[in-house]
């Protein structure tokens, strides 16, 4: 009896365990979605790093960012290829979204399929949102 | 500076690797191992820089107009949240009713005796009994909010300004039992529905946080002045305390000045001509 | 061990039944309040800390007061103890479990809680109170299972809990020091900033601690057939009663010196407390029903007819555990912030959601110590029988 309990428990456990797996195999899968550059972006094509470097690590990069902003007072960021970059997701030209117009597109899009939510948007402002 | 930008990059991307898997690391040392330069963190040229920054407040050139523009304009400015506008009932449903005392303000106005609770005299020269005092934060040399932090998401910065990292704040609200001049606010709510025009050139906060005047840290960046100096027709000045050639020490050794509750010790940086 | 808990009375499982059901509605208004914020507790700018911090306090005390069990146990030899030290040690567990969740409850924004470690800040007191408290935690959960452990095998405990228990001690007196340190360090609050705040802490937690273990003590006799033994209550009877009356000398120390200097920013606090200022005046009848029930508790635990009656111990430690509550949890927050440092006098009073998020907090708290009390009493009734 303690046999068959245990046995069905692990079965529960293992399916419970997998379910991300299981549920995206009978769900419909979507393939990722390309960001879109539009705008400023796309015409520049020159950004803090290389473009596969930025998918990988713009959320430490952001991290190093905000601390240098707010706790040293430094905004001005020249990166290893040379370009300047004024360290702020929204605020002015040189910003994330001052080149990267459209947030949908280009945050939300990956984001979203990603099922990340980061709170940036909980305080930061996307100027194009508040017109 | 470059060295310790590096150094805080490389600590952070190895603080997140820990839970993300060492792969971000690896990436990153690549790219910098064949990249010609090291990324630069610097300030803008055009700055504003002090040893400490303070503010001096003229009290007789404050009027009802004047305090009342640079309520305005800071509060504006800092999308400060305004709780007696009615909320755009389209774009936020389901607020919830203010709560009376949970408002928050950066720079107002106070009675002498509330705003200088130990200067309080029986016979205090009647032009003060009406008078609007500004208060707001004191960016104090030694700031009891500071000490009690438990997350050093209040600091002071090298330049005297006491400041918050509103990424950091766990909302345990200890700075607010700390600070001796009920500077400080607490969000005990979203303020956006409370925001009447958003300007995009500053941050909202979230729920859960504490927030404070910054001495216009973002616009010292710009080289601009604060906001309160620009709007208050010369009452407010503000500049270096520790340099003897600037304008706000000339003011403090031709004029006499108070601070508020100077007795506790904290050293505040704003100075009042009474 | 741990199986000794899911086997029980119908009564007991009603009991247990009942705790769940508040704790689900507790955590049904938490919810709400961590989606919407503390824009559903009554605190104010004002008045930042409420309900939660002040219960927060005074069970920081209740959990301290285990020591007054443990040091005559384990430091003198008091045998009379020896059934009841471990009583003493899971009570201590179970309120400091309420004290850390009426931290979290508290918190603006609960999920960067971690950030107090990941930012350790040796100049903030909040840090050496969370190593503390978990310390405290951890020392009287592993001493208290493993000497339970021992007991029920019928061995002498291993050696390495006797060192654990004398840390315990000055971790006991830590934990409420360090919590006085919170207050009594700021420099604008002239009600906390008192150097006697911490003794003064220490005083109600030992009558307040050992208080709620008499209590406990009828109840675990009357529901199991486990004795605590009328002599240990006793005894436990006169520590409240010196503590008590400690912590009523040490109030009348504050009053006078606030009183007799005369320095407003001191002075309006207490005279808020307890006549009231400009009008406001919601504490004062509970500042009085406090002073009444220390003070008659207090005659009651000092005269030995009335502390030898087996039905008025019971209501006399209620009235000092109901007293020290209001005087330390309500008293403390409401005198700390009114006035405010602008000498402007806004009053606090928790709402109903907050009130029923803290008795979530309590339901949680009893139930911890439901189970750790069933393990325990269960193990003695075994080995006695």
């Amino acid at each position: 009896m303690s046999k068959n309990m245990i046995m069905a428990g692990l079965v529960v456990f293992v399916l419970a365990v997998l379910s991300p797996f299981w549920l995206n195999l009978i769900t419909s899968t979507q393939a990722a979605p390309e960001p879109e550059l539009l705008g400023k972006a796309a015409k520049v094509k020159k950004c803090v790093l290389d473009k596969y470097e930025m998918r990988a690590e713009h959320m430490y990069l952001l991290d190093v960012w905000r601390d240098s902003v707010v706790r040293d007072a430094a905004r001005k960021y020249t990166g290893t290829n040379g370009e300047t970059f004024n360290m702020s997701l929204s605020t002015g030209e040189n910003s994330c979204l001052g080149c990267h117009e459209d947030k949908a597109k280009f945050c939300d899009s990956c984001h979203d399929y990603a099922s990340v939510s980061p709170y940036c948007w909980e305080c930061h402002t996307n100027p194009k949102e508040i017109e | 500076m470059m060295i310790k930008s590096r150094r805080s990059f490389l600590k952070v991307a190895g603080i997140a690797a820990i839970g993300m898997g060492a792969a971000p690391v690896m990436n990153l040392a690549a790219s910098e191992s064949h990249g010609s330069a090291l990324p630069k963190m610097e300030k803008n040229e055009e700055a504003l820089h002090a040893k400490r920054w303070g503010m001096l407040i003229d009290t007789s050139k404050l009027t009802d107009e004047v305090v009342e523009a640079i309520k305005d304009a800071c509060h504006k400015s800092h999308n400060v949240p305004d709780f007696t506008i009615e909320p755009d009932a389209e774009k936020y449903s389901g607020v919830r009713p203010v709560r009376e005392g949970q408002e928050i303000k950066w720079i107002w106005d106070e009675h002498f005796h509330n705003a200088f609770p130990d200067k309080e005299d029986e016979f205090l020269a009647e032009k003060f009994h009406d008078l609007p005092f500004l208060v707001t934060c004191n960016h104090c040399k030694n700031p009891p909010c500071v000490q009690a932090c438990p997350t050093q998401a209040t600091f002071k910065r090298e330049d005297g300004i006491v400041i918050m990292d509103y990424h950091r704040c766990i909302g345990c609200r200890f700075c607010m039992a700390a600070c001796p001049y009920g500077s400080r606010n607490f969000n005990f709510r979203d303020p956006r529905p409370f925001i009447e025009e958003t300007d995009p050139d500053f941050p909202t906060r979230t729920k859960g946080v504490v927030e404070k005047c910054n001495l216009c840290a973002e616009r010292l960046a710009k080289g601009e002045q604060p906001h309160c100096v620009e709007a208050s027709e010369g009452a407010i000045v503000v500049g270096d305390l520790e340099d003897p050639e600037s304008e706000i020490r000339h003011l403090l050794a031709e004029h006499y000045t108070i601070r508020r509750k100077q007795s506790l010790g904290t050293e505040p940086s704003v100075y009042y001509i009474v | 061990m741990l199986e000794i808990a899911i086997q029980g009375s119908k009564k007991y499982w009603l009991w247990i039944g009942l705790l769940l059901a508040v704790m689900g509605v507790g955590a049904i208004a938490y919810v709400d309040q961590f989606l919407n914020g503390l824009v559903i507790t009554g605190m104010s700018r004002d008045v930042s800390w409420g309900f939660y911090i002040a219960n927060f306090t005074f069970l920081v005390g209740v959990a301290a007061g285990g020591v007054m069990v443990v040091i005559p146990f384990y430091l003198h030899d008091y045998e009379r103890f020896h059934r009841i030290t471990i009583l003493g040690e899971f009570l201590a567990v179970a309120c400091l479990i309420m004290c850390l969740l009426f931290i979290v409850v508290d918190l603006g924004q609960p999920i960067r809680m971690l950030n107090v470690l990941l930012y350790p800040t040796p100049h903030s007191m909040l840090f050496y109170d969370m190593i503390v408290l978990n310390g405290y935690l951890f020392l009287n959960i592993v001493v208290g299972w493993k000497v339970l452990e021992a007991e029920r095998n019928q061995i002498e405990p291993v050696w390495w809990t006797k060192p654990l228990v004398y840390i315990s001690i000055p971790f006991a007196i830590g934990i409420h020091t360090v919590t006085a340190y919170l207050y009594c360090g700021l420099p604008g609050r002239g009600f906390w900033l008192t150097a006697i705040l911490a003794p003064r802490f220490l005083a109600s937690a030992f009558a307040a601690g050992p208080a709620f273990l008499i209590i406990l003590c009828y109840i675990i006799k009357k529901f199991t057939k486990f004795d605590p033994g009328w002599e240990a209550m006793q005894t436990l009877a006169k520590i409240v009663c010196y503590a008590i009356i400690a912590n009523l000398f040490f109030f009348a120390c504050e009053v006078f010196v606030v009183y007799y200097s005369g320095i407003p920013g001191h002075l309006s606090h207490t005279k808020y407390l307890l006549f009231g200022l400009h009008g406001h005046n919601m504490m004062v009848p509970w500042m009085w029903s406090a002073l009444i029930l220390m003070g008659v508790g207090a005659i009651f635990l000092l005269i030995p007819k009335l502390r030898n009656n087996h039905v008025l111990l019971p209501v006399t430690c209620a009235m000092i555990f109901f007293g020290a509550w209001i005087d330390k949890a309500l008293g403390m927050i409401a005198g700390g912030f009114v006035p405010s440092p602008l000498h402007h006098v806004n009053e606090y009073a928790p709402t109903l959601q907050e009130g029923i998020i803290a008795l979530g907090v309590y339901g949680a708290g009893f139930f911890v110590l439901t189970i750790l009390y069933k393990l325990a009493t269960t193990v003695k009734e075994e080995v006695r029988g």
